[in-house]
């Protein structure tokens, strides 16, 4: 590790004192989506993650001579609706055009892409009240993939199951001031994506990747620092991490008079710096022009509409209807909210007539823990949402303790059965008859003399043991309010 | 009565009527290839299992099965058109060994219609040319003066059709690569309205200007072949959604009521005197027909060729990229790294004018560069284009010379790639237009023919084949 890389480390470590504080950062954020269409952008081939490679390709996208593009029409929906709910205006007509560079994961040799006429621009995303404008969205087809054999000297193999398929690339104005607020507006992002059921969003898969462009400059400044991109970023995580890093990196050459070079640099992301990839004089010259191959896009004013109306509710929509609708605190409202899937379910529990605050009390906690223990997805739970409100309505109703319920939901979870046949088979039913409660106190009192003896002088723990006593004897089912009630009830009276 | 010398009309006549087979056709046809192609140099490569095919369509026959369009009928097919599992070498090393795993759409709808293909054939590397000299593997003659070049850059199928070695073939025209390599051999050469005819499967050149087209002996057999190839291609995004017509019946002898312009532009000082001589003998024997001629101005037919090579080289230079080593088609052997693998590759696959042209397109799409030139072309594209469409609005159809000249001397023009570039200059500008246009014979100087061009407004291919064939009649009982 150089000295260089030391010294700023021990900026990021002191941020919050040092000379960071004299600078301001500014971030603008380019973000490719991978569109979860079942066939890819110009050919039939499937988009289906994680197949042998070389196994989803044709003629068409392995860029076999002579081969020709033909537009998804579905791709063009998914890239409106992501458009339009990040408020940009959709052009009637946009062109594709080609993005040419020499890249073995590449079969063209050159990417059909957007360039000066994108499908949309000039959009917001809301972050805390504030707009971070959209710049543009455009349409473009992702690249093949490069799998490089271990060792320095080995062959390099290329598979083009992804090659072909359709990206949305969504770029940022530099509305964005820190790490932080980075990774919130990813995380938004993703979330509106996500209700709008046109992406996986899944970045450990590739389907969802951010580069981002950094500057700094002194407070009060308002001239923009020399920018630099930073890409090969895998997690929100690491983009947090990688921009604190190159903000650091670009504050202690900017503080000892240096000066920022306009380059791409790439995160590693084992040693966590940002590395020098290329400079701005060997930056590609891309040599964009109009695809001859294929038609301008048009996009209707009522295709656009649409579309539009197609959208249902957004996530910040949801949150507020949440609040408002269930009574829910914000935070419950926000966690159930983060993502559609979990928000629908809560909202199928809750059509049963469940109370709203239990119902995310339950889902949120014993739910959630179960589903990440067994690394399920909520629309895949065992426990569906009609046994979810069954078992609820058990609670609440006072037929089985809260114990009772915990354990007949793994229960549910681990073999599919219904909470109400669970109940039944295994003898559930909270006791509430007051003889048989009233039978057992008197067995219990008879049997623990010392401990009657201990209330009667005064020791009022005495009571727990004897309630812990009863509760086992009914094998946790009694109800606890009335024993604790004919308990006290029966001391008083000895 | 030789086959060799009968139009793909009487030929599939014949086949109806069961007074030939398919068999017979084809081994005629064959043993001619053999005969004389040694001398012609057309075919890259030639189909071995035709007469097998050809017996396979005679049993189907035999069979009970209705003749089809072109059943029987051996097809030569420029080298740059895939074909299944046979090569398409687009006359260069790059893809020497490269055989395409599916057929284009051309080649689909021929097969359908009972059509055999008889083999591929030679010319210019990539379709860059207009001599077949630039092929990576030898040089086709012209069959009228084997010491001649036979125009290019489908100068093979031009040759194969001249010197009967096949009964039409497929050729692709980006600037003038049908119709001046047919006027150079005495055939007729058509060139649709862009969108016309699919082009997948086409290894393309510059894809806003590529349009398939038959090279056949006569009007009839181009109509023929149209009829076959021609309509919509979901497989191409710029091929139009349109029916097209039965191009057989716009055929007729006289030219009662056709407008025909003139312009100016098309006869500089520069152009051979028997071209001249020749190209107005068709216009007067046009008149004598019933025509109206006019002299008509396209004011900006000068830029045509500048204009040409800015726009089919950029658009070459981003469609040759994909050669580059990596997937299929020649490699270089000595490589240290990707980049040499790239440079070794392109710089000992490619001919000098493929890399001329790959640098002149890059150069024109180059940032700094890509205003003055790229978007400037595109700019005057569209003033060529109205250049057209205001003279259509006069006339019907347009009478031009296929080229300024007769065919030239084997190396004449191979050091001057700029003399090569302007025997285009009759031709080009209605790629840039996407219009139709048809050479076709109208005489000779000496012993080499001179070929007429005929223009039709887009998708006027009526007109076109109309005023053509009316043409083509007259000279057919006058010579």
């Amino acid at each position: 590790m150089d000295v260089f890389h030391f010294e700023v480390i021990q900026l990021l470590i002191k941020k919050q004192v040092g000379m960071m504080e004299n600078y301001e950062l500014v971030i603008g954020l380019e973000v490719h989506v991978e569109l979860s269409t079942e066939s890819k952008l110009f050919c039939g081939c499937s988009t289906r993650f994680g197949a042998e490679p070389n196994t989803q390709v044709c003629p068409v996208c392995s860029g076999m001579p002579g081969t020709l593009p033909v537009l998804n029409k579905k791709a063009v929906e998914s890239a409106v609706k992501a458009a339009s709910a990040l408020g940009c205006g959709v052009e009637e007509v946009s062109i594709f055009a080609r993005k040419n560079y020499f890249y073995p994961d590449l079969p063209k040799n050159y990417q059909i892409s957007q360039y000066e006429r994108p499908i949309a621009s000039d959009g917001f995303l809301m972050l805390d009240g504030r707009k971070i404008r959209i710049k543009r969205v455009h349409m473009e087809e992702d690249a093949g993939k490069l799998i490089h054999s271990a060792g320095e000297s080995g062959p390099s193999y290329v598979d083009l199951n992804r090659s072909g398929i359709p990206l949305i690339e969504i770029v940022t104005e530099p509305d964005l001031k820190s790490s932080s607020e980075a990774e919130t507006f990813l995380n938004n992002l993703k979330r509106i994506l996500e209700y709008l059921e046109i992406s996986d969003c899944n970045m450990e898969e590739g389907s969802l990747r951010c580069d981002a462009n950094i500057s700094v400059r002194p407070r009060g400044e308002s001239r923009l620092g020399v920018k630099t991109e930073i890409k090969n970023m895998n997690s929100f995580k690491a983009v947090r991490k990688a921009i604190d890093y190159e903000a650091a990196r670009q504050v202690s050459i900017l503080s000892k008079n240096g000066r920022i070079s306009q380059e791409t640099r790439l995160w590693n992301e084992s040693i966590q710096v940002t590395e020098g990839m290329r400079s701005k004089e060997e930056a590609h010259d891309y040599r964009y022009f109009p695809d001859p191959d294929l038609m301008p896009v048009y996009v209707t004013g009522q295709m656009c509409r649409e579309i539009t109306e197609s959208i249902g509710e957004l996530p910040l929509e949801r949150k507020e209807r949440f609040v408002r609708e269930y009574g829910l605190s914000e935070y419950d409202a926000s966690s159930l909210t983060s993502r559609k899937k979990v928000a629908d379910y809560y909202e199928k529990v809750v059509s049963g007539k469940i109370n709203p605050k239990a119902a995310a009390n339950w889902i949120m906690g014993d739910l959630m823990a179960l589903l990440k223990e067994h690394k399920t997805e909520i629309d895949s739970s065992p426990v569906l949402p009609g046994y979810m409100a069954e078992l609820l309505s058990f609670t609440e109703d006072g037929r089985i303790t809260g114990t009772t319920a915990k354990d007949v939901l793994s229960e549910c979870f681990a073999t599919g059965i219904c909470p109400g046949d669970i109940v039944r088979e295994k003898n559930l039913l909270q006791i509430n008859d007051q003889d048989l409660i009233t039978g057992t106190i008197r067995e219990v009192l008879e049997n623990n003399g010392k401990a009657v003896a201990d209330y009667r002088n005064g020791r009022e723990q005495a009571v727990g043991f004897l309630v812990g006593q009863i509760m086992r004897k009914t094998g946790g089912k009694a109800n606890p309010a009335i024993v604790r009630d004919t308990l006290l009830k029966a001391l008083k009276e000895m | 009565m030789d086959i060799l010398s009968l139009t793909i009309g009487r030929i599939a006549d014949m086949v109806r009527k069961r007074e030939i087979s398919c068999l017979e056709i084809c081994e005629r046809f064959l043993d001619a290839v053999k005969e004389r192609d040694g001398e012609i140099n057309c075919y890259l490569h030639v189909n071995d299992k035709i007469l097998e095919e050809a017996k396979a369509s005679d049993s189907r026959l035999a069979g009970g099965g209705s003749p089809r369009a072109l059943e029987g009928v051996p097809v030569a097919v420029k080298d740059n058109i895939c074909v299944r599992q046979m090569p398409a070498t687009c006359a260069s090393r790059m893809l020497e060994n490269f055989v395409p795993p599916y057929d284009a759409t051309v080649i689909e709808r021929l097969r359908d219609q009972g059509a055999l293909i008889l083999g591929k054939t030679n010319m210019d590397e990539f379709a860059f040319g207009s001599s077949t000299e630039s092929s990576a593997f030898f040089t086709t003659r012209n069959p009228f003066d084997i010491t001649r070049v036979p125009g290019g850059s489908s100068g093979g199928s031009a040759a194969a059709v001249g010197a009967r070695l096949c009964m039409g073939a497929l050729g692709s025209d980006t600037g003038g690569s049908i119709r001046q390599p047919a006027a150079f051999c005495g055939i007729v050469g058509f060139k649709p309205s862009y969108g016309v005819v699919s082009r997948y499967g086409l290894i393309a050149f510059a894809s806003s200007l590529d349009q398939i087209g038959p090279m056949t002996r006569d009007v009839m057999d181009s109509c023929i072949i149209m009829n076959v190839i021609s309509g919509r291609d979901s497989r191409d995004s710029t091929c139009l959604d349109y029916d097209p017509p039965d191009y057989t019946r716009f055929l007729r002898e006289d030219l009662k009521g056709i407008r025909i312009g003139v312009p100016v532009e098309y006869f500089p000082s520069g152009i051979e005197d028997s071209v001249r001589e020749k190209v107005q003998d068709a216009i007067r024997a046009a008149e004598s027909l019933g025509a109206e001629v006019e002299e008509i101005s396209l004011p900006h037919t000068g830029y045509g060729i500048a204009v040409y090579y800015i726009v089919a080289t950029a658009e070459a230079s981003s469609n040759l990229a994909r050669f580059d080593g990596v997937k299929y088609g020649y490699r270089t052997p000595s490589h240290e790294n990707l980049l040499e693998m790239y440079m070794n590759t392109r710089g000992e696959g490619f001919g000098r004018e493929v890399k001329r042209r790959i640098m002149m397109g890059t150069y024109v799409l180059s940032s700094g560069y890509y205003d003055a030139y790229y978007r400037k072309a595109e700019k005057v594209r569209s003033l060529i284009r109205k250049d057209f469409e205001e003279a259509f609005r006069k006339v019907d159809v347009i009478f031009t010379p296929a080229t300024p000249e007769v065919p030239f001397r084997i190396g004449e023009k191979k050091a001057d790639p700029l003399k090569m570039y302007l025997s285009d200059i009759f031709t080009a500008n209605v790629n840039l237009a996407g219009l139709p246009a048809i050479t076709l014979p109208v005489g000779y100087s000496g012993k080499l023919p001179v070929g007429l061009q005929v223009i039709a407004p887009f998708l006027r291919e009526d007109m076109l084949f109309k005023s053509a064939s009316a043409i083509e009649n007259h000279f057919r009982h006058t010579s």
